[in-house]
């Protein structure tokens, strides 16, 4: 089920409560679907929480498990918003081998990314990263030629434009 | 100390009995001891069970029965977790069942305490609904969400995990908090236009059925079937647990469909142009191979949840709410379409291809069940058991009424059958409960005799005794090269005896002979339980027979002839 399918950004408005993370999690797992990434934050109402997932699969399972995830009792709403008219924003953290002889160019790179140095070390150079996916995906390619030794992503985040609310 | 204080317990128990509730079905242990205290000074009837499984089953038969949310309360760990064949079984077939558990104190939770279990997180994936209880104060709300949960949409399991300092707490309860669930939507009317759409649809067909399902029988949609039936003149068929929805002696009633459905209700599948499913959710003990059931018919689907809508079958129109009000919408509307010369055709089926049994010979199932059909002119409660009996009970105890048809569909759980039929009967004093079960499952719950025989429930408990576990003997006869393995039950005891070791009087029936006469002294017994053991031919098998992925085109009448090896 997995591999063969596309990736999908899905959002729920779910009621805060311990247990809701399992429950949405299961609907995934019990169709073989992987979960790619999740966030969950406290939503403007701290009743509720915000669910981001991303996960790959076909649309049909898709469509089962969004009537699954609906279905369970402290999921207000659960949407697909691939291909949706959302803003969609990643943030991650990047550590790169920068000795001091590259550490201009290094320099040089991050500042066209609007990358921000988070920490310095003799060898190493932290930067903290946000955008699109795509974006964050491309300074991970950049900074391989350097050397990346480690890249943490917090996963997607997504809101929708203009006075529609998100879900 | 103001006098207003109660302990959890004592409100978990109010509320209860503000829910309406008449029996609570279980076995105490320590966690559960307070609400075990608290029952003590209440109303309710309580059942002491001898194993939490039978308590589950018991509780749903009170619930199938009725309509009305079955009660279980059990304790901490091995109690808790042995109710959960009992949560699966009811939630498959959207049985309202409220599980109270008592759970260690919230200061031990998830540090391995004595009699400890994450029963919330064992049970998530079968229940509609999961409570734990953090705060005394929640009792009454969370107790009452739980009941409309059970209750309401598609009806389902909901657990209450409480734990024993909770149930200790000293509380002043407000029993008018408002519930609080913002997620869950409870569909009824239907969208209009799909209803438009559908009566439209039903009146260009030439070939039209119905299928009704227990989400038919749970909204009380007999009448709206039957006036939709007899108005556009379409045969109707049955599914397991769609029985009583639609009467069986109806002369549209084809029976029901699918692996060892009726020949002619198979038949009339296959043939069809259209396909009504009404709170039937496309089983594949039904449509057999997916992509070719009902190929080119049109597939109109009526579910109240949205969750059954495409998820085995696409359809052309599917309308999502209550059968009932659904129903009642589209024949307010629908027109009668030319369906008379499909109706003669489907009447030649049932006059070719009737279900039929030998009574000559060995002793079958079939005659000991058609005979307790003829002698009660059918006015009983059935419940089944799962295997070979269970699927004669249904081909040869046709059902009239809603309630009146208990059997473990989804789950297919052995065991079920006898604690669901004790069940009925104390909902139901009045009413004769037969309960149809083979002599495997029966064994797996049989500890539950006790309360029967305790309650003096005046049960008719059937066994079909062929020594052995006879779906999978034929399974394994028909697909295994005839390698049987694993189900020859030796070591049966002498049911008769069994019997009366826990005071319950026996029958045992050995020749076809004997039938009706003994059934008949069973049924005139009234002191309290029975059981009927009836030694039945040991080799028999149930056809008709769609095998398991196959078409309804390949459905067997009779033993095949060829090796089916590997089909």
């Amino acid at each position: 089920m997995n591999g063969n399918g596309k990736k999908h950004a899905i959002s729920l408005y779910v009621a805060n409560k311990p247990g809701v993370l399992i429950r949405v999690s299961l609907v995934f797992a019990r169709r073989g679907y992987n979960i790619d990434s999740l966030v969950v934050s406290g939503a403007h109402d701290p009743a509720y929480s915000q669910m981001n997932i991303e996960a790959t699969g076909d649309e049909k399972t898709l469509d089962q498990i969004l009537k699954q995830l609906n279905k369970l009792v402290d999921v207000v709403h659960a949407r697909d918003n691939t291909g949706e008219d959302v803003i969609a924003r990643e943030f991650a953290l990047i550590k790169v081998n920068c000795p001091p002889e590259v550490r201009s160019e290094v320099l040089q790179v991050a500042h066209a990314f609007d990358a921000e140095t988070v920490d310095l070390s003799e060898d190493t150079i932290t930067l903290q990263i946000s955008g699109e996916s795509h974006k964050i995906d491309s300074i991970h390619t950049v900074f391989s030629k350097y050397g990346v030794i480690e890249m943490v992503r917090s996963g997607k985040i997504i809101i929708a434009r203009g006075t529609r609310s998100t879900s | 100390m103001p006098t207003t204080l109660r302990s959890g317990a004592e409100v978990l128990v109010d509320v209860l009995h503000q829910e309406g509730v008449e029996y609570i079905f279980g076995i105490p242990g320590g966690a559960a001891i307070p609400i075990y205290d608290a029952l003590v000074d209440s109303p309710i009837k309580l059942i002491l069970n001898r194993h939490e499984q039978g308590a589950t089953h018991m509780a749903d038969g009170y619930a199938r029965s009725t309509g009305r949310p079955g009660v279980v309360v059990v304790t901490s760990g091995p109690g808790a977790t042995n109710t959960i064949t009992g949560i699966l079984t009811a939630q498959m077939d959207s049985v309202p069942l409220v599980v109270i558990t008592g759970q260690a104190s919230t200061n031990v939770l998830g540090l391995d305490a004595f009699q400890e279990a994450d029963v919330s997180g064992v049970s998530f994936s079968i229940v509609k609904h999961s409570y734990l209880i953090k705060r005394a104060e929640d009792i009454p709300r969370i107790v009452r969400e739980a009941f409309h949960l059970s209750r309401t949409g598609r009806p389902g399991v909901v657990l209450i995990d409480v734990p024993k300092d909770i149930s200790s707490r000293m509380i002043e309860p407000n029993f008018s908090e408002a519930f609080h669930l913002p997620g869950y939507i409870i569909p009824k009317e239907g969208d209009l236009d799909r209803i438009e759409e559908a009566a439209g649809l039903l009146a260009h067909a030439r070939r039209p059925v119905l299928i009704v399902g227990h989400g038919a029988v749970i909204s009380g949609a007999e009448k709206a079937v039957t006036y939709l039936a007899e108005k556009l003149q379409i045969p109707v068929m049955n599914t397991l647990l769609g029985k009583g929805c639609f009467p069986e002696t109806h002369e549209l009633s084809l029976g029901m469909p699918g692996m060892h459905g009726t020949a002619y209700a198979n038949k009339a599948l296959a043939a069809c142009d259209l396909v009504l499913s009404i709170g039937s959710r496309w089983d594949d003990r039904i449509t057999g191979k997916v992509s070719d059931f009902c190929k080119n018919a049109v597939k109109i689907h009526i579910d109240i949840d949205p969750s059954e809508i495409n998820k085995i079958i696409q359809v052309d129109c599917a309308i999502i709410g209550d059968a009932r009000y659904v129903v009642e919408a589209i024949s307010a509307i629908a027109e009668r379409g030319d369906t008379g010369e499909w109706l003669k055709q489907v009447a030649k089926w049932k006059r070719d291809y009737p279900l039929k049994y030998k009574k000559e010979g060995k002793l079958k199932v079939q005659h000991v069940i058609d005979t307790m059909y003829k002698l009660t002119g059918g006015d009983a409660i059935v419940v089944t058991d799962v295997g070979q009996h269970q699927m004669w009970a249904a081909q040869f105890f046709p059902v009239v009424k809603r309630y009146r048809w208990l059997s473990s569909g989804g789950a297919g759980t052995m065991g079920y059958g006898m604690p669901a039929a004790l069940g009925a009967q104390f909902a139901h004093p009045d009413e004769l409960v037969i309960a149809f079960v083979g002599d495997g499952g029966f064994q797996m719950t049989q500890s539950e005799l006790a309360t029967a025989v305790i309650h003096k429930l005046p049960v008719k408990i059937v066994i079909a005794n062929n020594h052995y576990l006879g779906m999978v003997r034929q399974w394994q006869a028909m697909f295994f090269d005839n390698r049987l393995s694993g189900v020859e039950l030796e070591g049966n005891p002498n049911f008769v005896k069994l019997a009366e070791a826990y005071g319950c009087k026996g029958f045992r029936i050995k020749r076809p002979a004997d039938v009706r006469r003994i059934l008949q002294a069973a049924l005139d017994y009234s002191e309290g339980p029975c059981i009927i053991d009836v030694e039945v031919e040991k080799e028999d098998d149930v056809y008709p027979m769609i095998p398991a992925g196959a078409t309804l085109d390949e459905m067997m009448l009779e033993p095949p002839k060829i090796n089916m090896q590997g089909k």
